[in-house]
C-alpha cells in the first residue's frame, strides 16, 4: 500500500462514530454602522482608514499621503486612483521588486469585525508585490463593508477558490519582548481608501 | 537544550519536568517577569474574546467542527487531496516524521535547491526538519522573528506562538551584535526588528525555495491557508518560486465557510488580536511556480483511535493554555523537554512517548484553566488527569511517588490508622531536628515550611463544637 492509502485506510479504521456538522447559521456579529467599526478596527490593528465619496477624490488623498509623496517606486493595479511609474510587464523576477516603495491595490471586502480587507491576489503580476512594498493602499467599495468573517466568506462563496488573503493593517511583531513593532517583513503601513 | 538531530525525529529521552522547573526558577527575578509577560498575554486575549458577544457560541461550533471533522478525517483528507491536486498542487503522504523529512529533502534535491526559508510550522519542529536538512547541506532560515532568535541561539522555541518570550530584550540585542552586526548595547525592539528586517530580506531574495506550516487545509477546495503577523510566509511563498507547505492530518476544515468560526478564535486566543495580519489563502501553484503539500500522520491516526485523547487532536495551537497555565508561566517552555510545551504539550507529549514524558501530566495544577481557555473546548485538565492515571496504570510512576501513594492510600482507608499517624506527627514533627523533618523525603518542605503542629485535631474541634450548639 502506499502511504496514502496507509493513512487513509488508518483514519477511517480510527475514527470515532460520526458527529454530525455543527450549524454555523446563528454565529455572527452586527454593527450599527460597520464602516465606521471598520475604521474602528482598523485603526486598532496599526492602520488608517480614509473615507472619500468617488475616484477621482480617492486619487487626490493618495497623491497627498506623504508615503506616497516620498515614494520612487510605485506598483498601482487601480489606475483611476494612482498612475504608479513602475511597468510590472518589465520586472521578470520578483526579487527584482526589492525597492518597491508602494502598492495600490484594490481591496474586494472590508470586514468591520476585525479590521480586515480580502484581496484576490489571483491574477497579480507578481504576488510578492503586496508584501514586499515598504507601503501598501488598498482601494475598497463602501458596498464591500461586511460586519464579519461569516459574512465575508459567504461573499467569496459564490466564487472560484483562488490565491487570496486577508490583510489587517501593517506588517507587525511583538516577538522581542512584547513589544509592538511595526513594519517586521512586509509593508510599513497600511491605508485602506474607503470609497462611496 | 535542543533535541538531537535526527531522521525519525522521535524525541527518546525522558524528561523531568520539576527538575528542569528548578533550574529554570533559580533565576528568581526572570521568573517572575516570565510570568508577568503570560500573564500579560492572557489579559489582552481576556479583553479580546469579552469583546466577541457569541465567543462561547463560536467556541461550540469550532468543538462541534473539529469532532465532526475527526468523525471523518479519512475522507476530508480524501477530498482534499484531490481537490488540491486538481488545482495543480502535488500533495505528497508522509507517515512518520522520517518520510517527511526525506519528501522535503527529495524535493528540494532534485531541483538543486540548497537555500530554504522557513516560516513557522511546529510540525517541522516536531519532525527535526532544520537538523536533517543542515546534516544535507541546505541552509535553513527561520523567518518568524522569534523564531530567528531561538535558531541563531541554537534553541528551540520556548512556546508555540511566542517562541522568544524567554528572552529579554537585552540578550537578543547581546545576540544581534554578535550576528548581525547590530550596535553594541542597542537592545531597543525597534531598532532589533529593523535589523532582523533588512538580514531576513536578504534571505528571502537569495531563497530557491520558501517552506511554510498550514494552519487550516479546506477539504472543500483544496487549498490551504497561512497566518502570521509579519508577513513572513507572504515573502517566502510568493518571492522563490517552489513553495513546500507542511501540514498534520489534523488541520483540515470540511468547508472554506468553516474558516470563519476558526479565524474568529485563533488569534483573539493567542495574543488578543482580533485577527493575524495576514491570512493567506493557497490553491495551487504561482504560474511559474510549484506548490508542494506534504500530508503527515506521525502518530495522529493512533491518536484518533483514543477515545480520551483523541479530543487533543482539536487543538488549533493558539498558544492560550499555556499562557494562563500558572506551571508553564513559573517553569518556562523548556522545563517541559517537547516541541509543544505548557497544557497541551503535556498531553500530546505522552501520546507520542509515555515513558519518557511521564513526568509532564503532573506539570500541571489541574486548576482547569486551560480547560477554560481553550478555543476549541479541549478538557485538557481533565485529559491531563486522565493520562496521571494511565501512567499508574503503566507502572511508569517513579518509586517515591508510587510508594507515597501507597502509603497515603492506607492510611486513609482505615479511620483508626489515620488518626493515629496524626497522634503520632503532632508530636513528633515539632520534636525532629529540622535536618531530619527537612531531608530528602519532604519534597513539599523544599519550598515551604511545614505549618506549626495544631494542639487540637479537626476531628476534636469538630467535636467540642457541635456539643457546644
Amino acid at each position: 500500500m502506499t502511504a496514502r492509502e496507509e493513512m487513509l485506510a488508518a483514519m477511517r479504521r480510527n475514527a470515532p462514530r460520526e458527529t454530525p456538522r455543527p450549524d454555523l447559521a446563528r454565529l455572527g456579529v452586527k454593527f450599527a454602522d460597520p464602516a465606521a467599526k471598520f475604521a474602528e478596527s482598523l485603526q486598532g490593528v496599526g492602520g488608517t482608514c480614509l473615507r472619500v465619496p468617488d475616484l477621482a477624490v480617492a486619487g487626490r488623498a493618495v497623491a497627498e499621503l506623504p508615503v506616497r509623496q516620498a515614494a520612487k517606486k510605485v506598483v498601482s493595479l487601480v489606475p483611476e486612483v494612482e498612475p504608479g511609474n513602475l511597468d510590472l510587464a518589465a520586472v521578470k523576477a520578483p526579487r527584482e521588486l526589492e525597492g518597491l516603495d508602494l502598492t495600490v491595490l484594490r481591496g474586494e471586502l472590508a470586514v468591520a469585525e476585525n479590521g480586515a480587507v480580502w484581496v484576490d491576489a489571483q491574477l497579480l503580476p507578481h504576488r510578492a508585490i503586496f508584501v514586499i512594498a515598504e507601503h501598501l493602499v488598498l482601494v475598497v467599495d463602501a458596498a464591500g463593508v461586511v460586519n464579519d468573517l461569516h459574512e465575508a466568506y459567504a461573499r467569496l462563496a459564490g466564487r472560484p477558490a483562488a490565491y487570496g488573503l486577508f490583510i489587517s493593517g501593517p506588517s507587525k511583531t511583538a516577538d522581542i519582548e512584547q513589544a509592538l513593532v511595526i513594519g517586521a517583513q512586509g509593508a510599513r503601513s497600511c491605508t485602506v481608501l474607503l470609497v462611496g | 537544550m535542543s533535541a538531537p538531530p535526527s531522521a525519525t525525529g522521535e524525541l527518546e529521552r525522558t524528561v523531568d519536568h520539576a527538575a528542569a522547573a528548578a533550574r529554570f526558577v533559580a533565576d528568581d527575578a526572570k521568573a517572575h517577569w516570565h510570568d508577568q509577560a503570560l500573564w500579560w498575554v492572557r489579559k489582552k486575549r481576556d479583553a479580546a474574546s469579552a469583546a466577541v458577544p457569541d465567543w462561547e457560541a463560536l467556541r461550540d461550533a469550532a468543538a462541534g467542527l473539529k469532532a465532526h471533522t475527526l468523525s471523518r478525517l479519512g475522507d476530508y483528507l480524501d477530498e482534499f487531496a484531490r481537490n488540491a491536486e486538481a488545482r495543480g498542487a502535488h500533495v505528497h503522504f508522509a507517515r512518520d516524521a522520517a518520510e517527511h523529512n526525506a519528501i522535503v529533502h527529495g524535493i528540494l534535491q532534485e531541483r538543486g535547491i540548497t537555500r530554504l526559508v522557513k516560516s513557522k510550522s511546529m510540525l517541522t519542529e516536531e519532525c527535526h526538519l532544520n537538523p536533517y536538512l543542515e546534516a544535507r547541506g541546505v541552509t535553513v532560515t527561520d523567518t518568524d522573528l522569534g523564531e530567528r532568535i531561538v535558531q541563531l541561539r541554537h534553541e528551540p522555541p520556548s512556546h508555540i506562538v511566542l517562541p522568544a518570550i524567554h528572552l529579554k530584550k537585552e540578550e537578543i540585542g547581546e545576540l544581534f551584535h554578535r550576528e548581525l552586526g547590530t550596535a553594541e548595547g542597542a537592545s531597543d525592539p525597534k531598532v532589533l526588528t529593523e535589523a532582523a528586517r533588512q538580514h531576513l530580506r536578504q534571505r528571502f531574495l537569495e531563497a530557491e525555495a520558501g517552506l511554510t506550516g498550514v494552519n487550516f487545509a479546506i477539504a472543500e477546495t483544496g487549498g490551504v491557508v497561512v497566518c502570521t503577523n509579519e508577513g513572513n510566509a507572504d515573502m517566502g511563498s510568493t518571492l522563490p518560486r517552489v513553495h513546500i507547505a507542511c501540514m498534520g492530518v489534523e488541520k483540515l476544515v470540511p468547508r472554506r465557510e468553516d474558516l470563519a468560526v476558526f479565524l474568529r478564535l485563533l488569534a483573539r486566543s493567542a495574543t488578543g488580536q482580533p485577527v493575524t495580519t495576514y491570512t493567506t489563502h493557497f490553491h495551487g501553484p504561482r504560474p511559474d511556480g510549484e506548490l508542494h503539500i506534504v500530508v503527515v500522520d506521525n502518530g495522529r491516526s493512533r491518536q484518533l483511535a483514543d477515545p480520551v485523547f483523541r479530543r487533543s487532536l482539536s487543538c488549533i495551537r493558539c498558544g492560550a493554555c499555556m499562557n494562563t497555565c500558572p506551571v508553564f508561566r513559573r517553569s518556562g517552555g523548556y522545563s517541559y523537554g517537547y516541541i509543544v510545551p505548557g497544557p497541551i504539550g503535556s498531553i500530546l507529549g505522552p501520546a507520542r512517548d509515555p515513558a519518557g514524558h511521564r513526568t509532564l501530566p503532573f506539570a500541571s495544577s489541574l486548576c482547569g484553566s486551560c480547560s477554560d481557555v481553550c478555543p476549541v473546548r479541549i478538557d485538557l485538565h481533565h485529559e491531563l488527569w486522565a493520562w496521571r492515571k494511565e501512567l499508574v496504570k503503566r507502572g511508569l510512576l517513579p518509586w517515591r511517588k508510587r510508594a507515597a501513594m501507597k502509603l497515603a492510600g492506607a492510611v486513609l482507608r482505615f479511620a483508626w490508622l489515620y488518626r493515629l499517624a496524626g497522634w503520632v506527627a503532632r508530636r513528633l514533627v515539632p520534636a525532629l531536628p529540622r535536618r531530619l523533618a527537612y531531608g530528602r523525603w519532604n519534597a513539599w518542605g523544599r519550598q515551604r515550611e511545614l505549618p506549626p503542629m495544631p494542639r487540637q485535631t479537626f476531628r476534636q474541634l469538630y467535636r467540642s463544637h457541635r456539643d457546644r450548639s
